[in-house]
């Protein structure tokens, strides 16, 4: 065996805690899909047998009784379970599974959507014998206008600065800009051996690292270390020129004995070869370090981690162009006289009437869909009731909602196992959430017990228009009781 | 049969180019239609005994190039010696089994190559069966002989048949069978060469495997890397990579049950071989060292341990890399250094281990010496020859090949490193090589070539374009300033790229080689050759 591939697949989801409060991050249909299903397919791919999948229970669970996932990963799964309690990091989870991790390794998360071509990466790894090496892509503006984000986006909150070599592939310098406290602190030893370094920002970290078996025998004997992203791969790149070769030694010892009569022999033959990664100076190949780290920026191609809304919703926008699904499931169940676009997808065990338009959708398993409704640039979960005559327009809806007849939603995110209730029933409203119109977004925000109504004969009708340009044709306004939020009638 | 049948045509074909004679064809039809009629059976059967003798000929046409080689070896002898050694053998095998005279001429007159008609119409005239059986014996011999020779020197080897769609699709096949990926050729090959292999580092050969490898050894795999992104270049670094591979692969290897080791490693490693071969073509130094340890697994008797029969594979590994390439460096740089005396200014070409190794001990036993450091583009070794030799402290000087002619006039010796030595004595080296020793010897300055012996080589070539490695075209491009002129060169129809990895130098422009087994002229490589396969 060459590689040993580890999923991480417990994340919590922290940064959508809307669309992660029911249903565990790794579970979240993505084009009709469970997210985890794209690492998996993504490492089944280019040939993986195997790999050690670092879970939660309920996602095991899951992952036990999904038919759908069974049939189409046909790789042996060897599912590790961790406490969700403990908080455990993912280097804290590569120690866990340290019994396994026989050769090196090649750590994925589970929310990373991507058609990377994964031997660049390896061939990185394998080429230079490094001890890391990782991919990166360029991130992506999200256009998308996102349902339930008060404001704009913080622009850059934590912006990474990351340094390669001439060539673009070296790995020289990383730093986050909240560890930064004033400037960039580029270290001598760096600058002496690289003198041309290029930092570039406005990179994304797709999570997807080859690491040295060495690599974990040092995070056995070294406890402290917890993330691999925060702390361990940091370290590595800092750690290629720390002038002590000898402690480095001491820390990946354990390795390095075993072997040292094939590192002669290597030695040897890269005496003999002409070849060389810098010029400049007068010192060998790789400056004589032993440890080395390597990035491969992905230059073309789909990359998204799926870690906010934002990119939950691009990339349920993309990839099914990307998988050659048809885009209607056989088992679904469409009304002749309903109009579904060829931009949208429709989940197996769905029930769609007539004189319904879906366009630019998805729409997952088991939802049904009633009478003259309208769907648009939205993404609807699995087990979702739409009642008739609702207009939805660049929403969310988790699942097994129930949207009421005749409800008119723009850029909302409907918590799962919500109910908004139909129009009619009088009692007019009894609970709801805040309800603002700030910027461009026209948003409903839920708390967990929520339920908002809408009753469109009375009701709002509110349309928002470009940039904070509010137009009000309304009737009447009939709001409304507000339990938590600032109540705002025009 | 078929064979008095082929003779008839003949026959025919004679009656038609010349009438004139018509009667005495006639006569040879009649002669041959007696034959078969009467000796149908006799014929037979010395067709039969005649295959036999064939298979037994195999012998002695290898004593005969040896021979050949001897004459080369020692120019003193007259050429024409060799042809009468090559003649004697055959006749007389041949007059000992197929003494009767009528069996003989069919058995012949398939094996007759047109252009020998003539030859045996003349006999025909003469119409002594005596003479005719004499001179067709020496005619036929001839080429039957030839396929004989040929064949040891082996079919065209695939790398250099890349323009044959049937060697290609052989080759596709063999790879498919051995679950190689084929690695996509670059194209746009400049017309003289288009029979070679041209990759793009753009398009690596791990593109189609799996990526926790599992057909081919993961140490196979970097390794294969290694040399087709020129990590690990030049042939001794390529040979100790490899060796060093192997021993991996050995170390993880387990006979299967109802396995033999000897065989089934060699099985296992070939297909190893080729995933190498289409990362980068294999040099002739790890075509003596695949040979050599193919040989050593063939050798392990069947009844020994698995456990032990690892162990001595990889022992005699490591014997290998210690004889053959780092005692041989010693040994070429104690011969070497006697020739460089105090105040040399020491020309030296690109960069090879062997040279830079030379110059380093010399310049430790306290020669006064500088070096003169040739480089040519597109890889520019010569930075790291230079690197290596100023870290050392040796006084050098750096120039491009351009500017040859002019820095020479200061040159009191060339020191040269080669990729192979071939058995005509001709050295492969680096592309450029040959421009040096040429100018060199335009110069008066002797041209020294180092060389281990592991790296002589059987093949014999007199040019650079039948059997030679294309580099990737695209590292000719220069980007400069943010500007690269040559980014679409595919797209102009007029302009190709040629990068063209080796050359080869005729003995005349090499003074000397040194060995490992003393400093030889070029000439006396096919003697090298032949005392390694007497010790072997």
């Amino acid at each position: 065996m060459e590689l040993q591939a580890v999923l991480m697949a417990a994340g919590g989801g922290s940064r959508m805690m809307d669309l992660t409060y029911n249903t565990p991050k790794p579970l979240l249909p993505v084009g009709n899909r469970p997210l985890i299903w794209y690492p998996l397919n993504l490492l089944e791919r280019v040939g993986f047998e195997e790999v050690i999948v670092i879970t939660t229970k309920e996602v095991q669970k899951a992952l036990s009784t999904d038919q759908r996932l069974k049939t189409d990963v046909k790789m042996r799964l060897d599912v590790v379970c961790i406490q969700e309690e403990t908080d455990m990091g993912t280097a804290d989870a590569l120690r866990h599974i340290q019994q396994k991790i026989k050769t090196d390794i090649l750590v994925v998360s589970c929310d990373l959507i991507t058609d990377v071509a994964l031997h660049e990466v390896v061939d990185l790894f394998r080429a230079h014998n490094a001890t890391l090496s990782m991919l990166m892509s360029k991130v992506h503006e999200f256009t998308e206008t996102v349902p339930g984000q008060k404001g704009k986006k913080k622009a850059g909150e934590q912006r990474d600065f990351v340094g390669m070599d001439v060539t673009g592939k070296r790995l020289l310098f990383m730093a986050n800009e909240a560890d930064l406290e004033e400037g960039l602190v580029l270290r001598k030893s760096i600058m002496h051996k690289h003198p041309r370094m290029l930092i570039k920002t406005g990179l994304l970290d797709a999570h997807l690292y080859c690491l040295k078996r060495s690599v974990v025998d040092f995070l056995v004997h070294n406890k402290s270390v917890t993330s691999i992203r925060g702390e361990l791969v940091p370290y590595l790149v800092r750690k290629q020129f720390s002038k002590s070769l000898n402690s480095k030694n001491r820390m990946f010892g354990v390795h390095n004995k075993c072997t040292s009569k094939d590192e002669a022999l290597l030695q040897l033959a890269r005496e003999r070869s002409c070849w060389n990664d810098h010029r400049g100076d007068m010192s060998e190949a790789y400056h004589g370090g032993k440890l080395r780290c390597y990035v491969h920026i992905m230059e073309e191609g789909m990359c998204y981690r799926v870690n906010m809304l934002a990119a939950y919703i691009e990339a349920n926008r993309v990839v099914p162009k990307l998988f050659e699904d048809p885009p209607i499931h056989p088992t679904a169940v469409v009304s002749e006289r309903s109009l579904v676009g060829s931009d949208s997808i429709i989940g197996p065990f769905c029930q769609i009437s007539g004189k319904t338009s879906i366009k630019r959708s998805n729409v997952g398993t088991s939802s049904t869909i009633k009478e003259k409704v309208k769907i648009t640039n939205s993404i609807i979960m699995n087990g979702v009731t739409i009642e008739e005559g609702c207009n939805i327009q660049g929403s969310v809806i988790c699942n097994n909602a129930v949207i009421g007849r005749g409800a008119d939603m723009k850029y909302c995110l409907v918590g799962s196992g919500q109910r908004i209730e139909p129009e009619g029933e009088n009692d007019v409203v009894q609970r709801s959430a805040g309800y603002t119109t700030r910027t461009k977004t026209h948003t409903l925000q839920f708390c967990s017990s929520a339920v908002f109504v809408l009753n469109p004969a009375f009701c709002v009708c509110v349309c928002v228009h470009s940039h904070a340009h509010v137009c009000l044709f309304v009737c009447v306004i009939l709001c409304v009781y507000v339990r938590f939020n600032v109540l705002i009638a025009y | 049969m078929a064979d008095s049948d082929g003779r008839q045509v003949d026959s025919i074909n004679h009656s038609t180019e010349e009438d004139v004679k018509l009667q005495e064809v006639v006569q040879a039809k009649c002669e041959g239609k007696e034959l078969t009629k009467e000796e149908k059976q006799r014929l037979r059967k010395e067709k039969k005994q005649h295959k036999k003798n064939k298979k037994d000929d195999r012998g002695p046409p290898e004593k005969e190039k040896e021979k050949e080689k001897a004459s080369v070896l020692a120019p003193s002898k007259p050429a024409t010696q060799s042809p009468a050694h090559k003649a004697a053998p055959v006749p007389v095998n041949a007059s000992a089994s197929e003494s009767p005279v009528a069996a003989e001429k069919p058995a012949k007159s398939k094996a007759e190559q047109r252009a020998e008609r003539r030859a045996r119409q003349d006999t025909e005239r003469a119409s002594k069966q005596g003479k005719k059986e004499g001179g067709q014996q020496s005619a036929s011999s001839k080429p039957k002989a030839t396929p004989n020779e040929l064949q040891p020197v082996k079919r065209l080897p695939e790398h250099i048949q890349v323009d044959d769609p049937a060697a290609l699709k052989k080759l596709a096949k063999k790879l498919e069978r051995q679950q190689v990926p084929l690695r996509s050729d670059y194209g746009y090959k400049v017309s003289l060469f288009s029979h070679l292999h041209q990759y793009s580092r753009k398009n690596p050969p791990t593109q189609q495997i799996s990526i926790p490898a599992t057909v081919i050894h993961p140490s196979i795999v970097r390794l294969g890397l290694q040399y087709s992104q020129g990590i690990i270049a030049g042939s001794n670094a390529r040979s100790v990579a490899l060796l060093h591979a192997f021993k991996q692969v050995i170390q993880d290897y387990s006979t299967p049950p109802n396995e033999e080791l000897s065989r089934d490693l060699v099985n296992k490693l070939s297909p190893y071989i080729s995933f190498l071969s289409q990362c980068r073509p294999l040099s002739a130094s790890m075509g003596n060292a695949i040979k050599h340890i193919k040989k050593e697994i063939s050798n392990i008797p069947s009844q020994c341990k698995e456990e032990e029969a690892k162990r001595r594979l990889q022992e005699c590994i490591d014997s290998y890399i210690n004889e053959k390439i780092i005692l041989a460096s010693e040994a070429i740089s104690k011969y070497a250094i006697e020739k460089i005396s105090d105040g040399d200014v020491i020309l030296v070409y690109g960069c090879s281990s062997l040279v830079n190794h030379i110059l380093c001990e010399a310049f430790e036993k306290q020669r006064k010496f500088r070096v003169i450091v040739v480089d040519s583009r597109p890889r520019l070794e010569g930075r790291e020859a230079l690197r290596r030799l100023v870290k050392k402290g040796i006084r050098c000087t750096y120039v491009l090949i351009s500017a040859l002619s002019y820095i020479l006039p200061e040159v009191s010796k060339v020191f040269l490193g080669a990729h192979a030595l071939l058995a005509n004595g001709y050295v492969m080296s680096r592309v450029g090589t040959s421009q040096i020793a040429l100018v060199a010897k335009a110069y008066n300055v002797p041209v020294l070539v180092c060389c281990e012996t592991y790296k002589f080589c059987e093949r014999v070539q007199t040019d650079s374009f039948v059997s030679n490695e294309l580099d990737d075209p695209d590292d000719l491009i220069v980007t400069r300033n943010g500007k690269t002129h040559l980014e679409n060169w595919q797209t102009v129809k007029s302009l190709g790229l040629l990068n063209l990895v080796y050359d080869v130098t005729p003995p005349d422009f090499v003074d000397l080689v040194i060995t490992d087994l003393g400093m030889i002229p070029c000439t006396s490589v096919p003697v090298v050759l032949r005392v390694k396969n007497v010790d072997q």
